[in-house]
């Protein structure tokens, strides 16, 4: 996390030790305007959000409001995504509001989303009257008892007094420790009610005191293992990003000179173009990252959380490698794989103490040879790099779409994926090189997140390119926030990879299903596709979706609509695109309907049985440790 | 699988129960008994669960417990270094030939008659679930027509008291 109002990495300031702060005392105001002068304090800029009833008394003075922004969205899902993405991008907590009932249930899957993640966002949502809570009064829904298993923790107001503390106290647990959502849930009537402002507030958090510097003794252990480590690999999470642990993870891994696996959520935490890094591991990881840590005797992670999606079948899982597990969550060491040294801590002191323990080895003469781990290393990287073959046709490849749209993009550009085959392309062939650029639904999987991450990111960083990586299937989940971005000025680019289906379950069928394509296919109805044999359907050249019209579809959202359907004209239609600064632009690149993802593991069995492409089994006999 | 008996010290505030059943609920956790009462700080309630787990999983348990805000503090309290105990009401079936040899019963397992009817004795009895298994089975012949059995709870032995540091937590951040 970075340094904000929230104060992040320090204690939530209180009265008694906050002297130097003076103290705001404004009497007989209402409890909305308590809570507006609250996110002001708290340092919220931004606030995606819609009104409804309940929350109506918040904005009135929302909009009186110079500090806070509300950008006002057209459903609370994208309200919720945005907030997760602007929180993505620039390391603060993100923000946003809804009314009760469906405003507030409206938000569960964004929230869900962000706590997969662990994503700092505050949700604040009106309830009914604090007498009517209870009785199936209009509009209620019981949404702290609804986000009680996807949120960090959450609260319901009833009393205008507290709500300065309950939204100081928010921030903080939003942004402190793991980060990950919270829920402030606050009654009608204590938004009406007159009350007192006073900042900083008192807050009251026993119960809640994250450990973030990691102890000496399993430092001193971790570095032990580190230098006697003949096969080590870093594999390195979100936790790296989420603490600022970039330099830091790169001066370690440079000392140590073990190889760099990157998950999904942790992508441009080191460089992609790094001769340490060997790519993503897990289901559709390289070749070289996923056979590294099986074949490797220490793994070091940081900020992982051994994810079923990246460790496959879990007792077959690195079946030689010791385990250094730094995660600032302490339930997470252990969870799914026993740890020989569990540390506890913030990313950024681990590594920053592990570098010390490990240059004192060093120093003593302890340090690993990992010439032979290397020359296994060189050799799967060469015969199994990531690639993809033009389609024979002469259509699209959705692998060249993506890998252009990065090459061609600005310098410092945020890419926003949504879920399926365009994400994993996008994890492949864009090349992540810095951090906070590559936005993503990881653990959750939410198709729909892109166009809103991407609307919150550059709300957050509105000097840099953000372009929406999205399929088809997602696009039509949320593109309603195009019209957001059009009215408020956020001017986001969006490449929807348009191959007529929800690809990756379409891979699926393929693969598992004897190419029985059931309701996969997004660009014809189910009498046409009665017609023909469904599999035959299934094999005809991809007209892309076509219904809706994309193009139409985006202009009459006040966008610009591109299309490109031939790879002659790729370059020239994303330079166009690149040029458009000034309103969203979509465009609709109609890709080869069978291009796949690989590397590819089945899901639930080993990584051992990883196939680098359709029918080949990578041949790793010369490896003599087996 | 062995029983655990966890004692955890909570602030007491709405909801906290329902916080912490869902958290056994789905991270697939089994409670064989709970008990939730106020302690001598009236900030504080103390919930004792049992949990029959192995010890990984109990790890998980008391992490994820540990991840809840409103939870202060957890401690798994050991049956040799700890007094555990459990209420149960009891309503026997019970006539002039048989009420002398219940009472008998309720002498020998220091149990009290609390109400007495033509048809029926209620029995309170205390003590460890083991005591209370046995005297129910002594009991069981006149046949149980009602039966009502309080969670379990623990206190260690000794000297040293659980709740103390908890409180100047709590007192710090008042």
């Amino acid at each position: 996390m970075t340094e904000q109002a929230t104060g992040a990495h320090h204690p939530q300031p209180r009265t008694r030790g906050a002297a130097q702060q003076p103290t705001i005392v404004e009497q007989n105001v209402t409890g909305a305007q308590s809570l507006i002068r609250s996110l002001e304090e708290v340092g919220a800029d931004t606030v995606f959000g819609i009104p409804g009833g309940a929350i109506l008394p918040a904005y009135d003075p929302m909009m009186d409001s110079a500090r806070v922004r509300h950008i006002l969205v057209r459903h609370e899902q994208g309200a919720g995504h945005a907030a997760t993405g602007y929180a993505q991008a620039t390391g603060k907590v993100g923000v946003c509001m809804a009314t009760s009932g469906p405003g507030a249930t409206n938000l569960v899957t964004p929230i869900a989303d962000a706590h997969m993640d662990s994503v700092p966002v505050v949700a604040i949502t009106g309830q009914v009257s604090s007498k009517s809570i209870g009785t199936d009064a209009f509009q209620e829904a019981d949404i702290c008892g609804i986000t009680m298993p996807i949120t960090k923790h959450n609260w319901l107001v009833t009393d205008p007094a507290e709500i300065p503390r309950t939204i100081a106290e928010a921030f903080h647990v939003a942004s402190t420790g793991r980060p990950g959502p919270v829920l402030v849930d606050i009654a009608k009537d204590a938004l009406q009610a007159r009350t007192t402002f006073v900042w900083p507030p008192q807050t009251d958090l026993p119960g809640y005191r994250p450990v973030t510097k990691p102890h000496a003794k399993q430092i001193r252990e971790a570095a032990k293992l580190i230098t006697q480590a003949r096969r080590p690999v870093l594999y390195v999470g979100g936790g790296v990003l989420k603490a600022g642990a970039t330099d830091e993870l790169r001066v370690f891994a440079e000392l140590t000179g073990a190889p760099v696996t990157t998950t999904l959520m942790a992508l441009g935490a080191f460089p992609d173009s790094h001769p340490q890094h060997i790519g993503m591991p897990g289901m559709h990881g390289s070749v070289t990252a996923v056979t590294a840590l099986q074949k490797c005797d220490l793994i070091v992670a940081l900020g992982a959380r051994f994810d079923d999606r990246v460790t496959g079948k879990l007792d077959s899982f690195a079946p030689h490698a010791k385990v250094v597990h730094a995660d600032i969550d302490p339930a997470e060491i252990g969870k799914n794989r026993a740890a020989d040294v569990p540390i506890v801590g913030d990313a950024r002191e681990v590594l920053a103490d592990l570098i010390v323990a490990v240059q004192a080895e060093h120093a003593a003469g302890h340090a690993g040879d990992h010439a032979a781990w290397w020359d296994d290393l060189n050799r799967w990287c060469r015969t199994y790099p990531l690639g993809y073959e033009q389609p024979a046709d002469g259509t699209l490849s959705p692998q060249q779409v993506i890998q252009r749209i990065g090459q061609l993009a600005p310098e410092g550009t945020i890419y926003a994926a949504g879920v399926g085959q365009h994400q994993m392309w996008a994890a492949h062939f864009i090349d992540h090189e810095r951090p906070a650029t590559w936005l993503n639904s990881g653990g959750a999987g939410t198709m729909g997140y892109a166009v809103p991450a991407a609307m919150g990111a550059r709300t957050g960083m509105p000097d840099r390119t953000v372009w929406a990586i999205d399929g088809d299937g997602c696009f039509q989940m949320t593109n309603q926030e195009l019209v957001t971005c059009a009215l408020n000025d956020i001017p986001i680019k969006v490449a929807i990879i348009n191959n007529g289906a929800l690809g990756m379950v379409r891979q699926w069928q393929t693969l598992f299903y004897n190419e029985r394509y059931s309701n996969t296919v997004l660009h014809t109805g189910p009498e046409v596709l009665k017609g023909g044999s469904a599999t035959g359907n299934g094999k005809a050249p991809c007209p892309g979706t076509r219904i809706p019209d994309f193009v139409k579809l985006a202009e009459a959202m006040g966008c610009v609509g591109l299309r490109c359907e031939d790879p002659s004209q790729l370059d020239a239609v994303i330079e166009q695109a690149n040029a458009i600064n000034d309103r969203p632009v979509v465009v609709d690149f109609i890709v080869h309907q069978d291009a796949m993802v690989w590397p590819m593991v089945a899901a639930g069995t080993s990584n051992d049985e990883i196939l680098a492409a359709r029918g080949v089994r990578p041949d790793f006999d010369d490896v003599a440790d087996d | 699988m062995t029983k655990h008996t966890l004692s955890v010290l909570v602030e007491n505030t709405p909801g906290i129960l329902a916080r912490i059943a869902a958290l056994f609920s789905r991270r697939g956790f089994n409670i064989d008994s709970l008990a939730v009462g106020v302690t001598e700080h009236p900030d504080i309630s103390r919930i004792t669960i049992v949990v029959n787990v192995e010890s990984l999983p109990l790890e998980q348990v008391t992490k994820q417990l540990n991840k809840l805000v409103n939870v202060l503090k957890i401690v798994e309290l050991e049956d040799a270094t700890a007094v555990q105990r459990e209420l149960v009401l009891v309503k026997v079936r019970a006539d002039n030939e048989t009420r002398s040899q219940i009472v008998e019963i309720v002498k020998l397992f220091r149990a009290k008659t609390v109400d007495v009817s033509p048809e029926a004795v209620t029995i309170e009895a205390t003590g460890s679930g083991d005591k209370l298994g046995a005297m129910l089975r002594m009991l069981e012949p006149f046949g149980i027509k009602e039966l009502v059995q309080s969670g379990t709870i623990a206190i260690g032995r000794g000297a040293r008291s659980i709740t103390d540091r908890s409180l100047r937590a709590l007192d710090r951040s008042a």
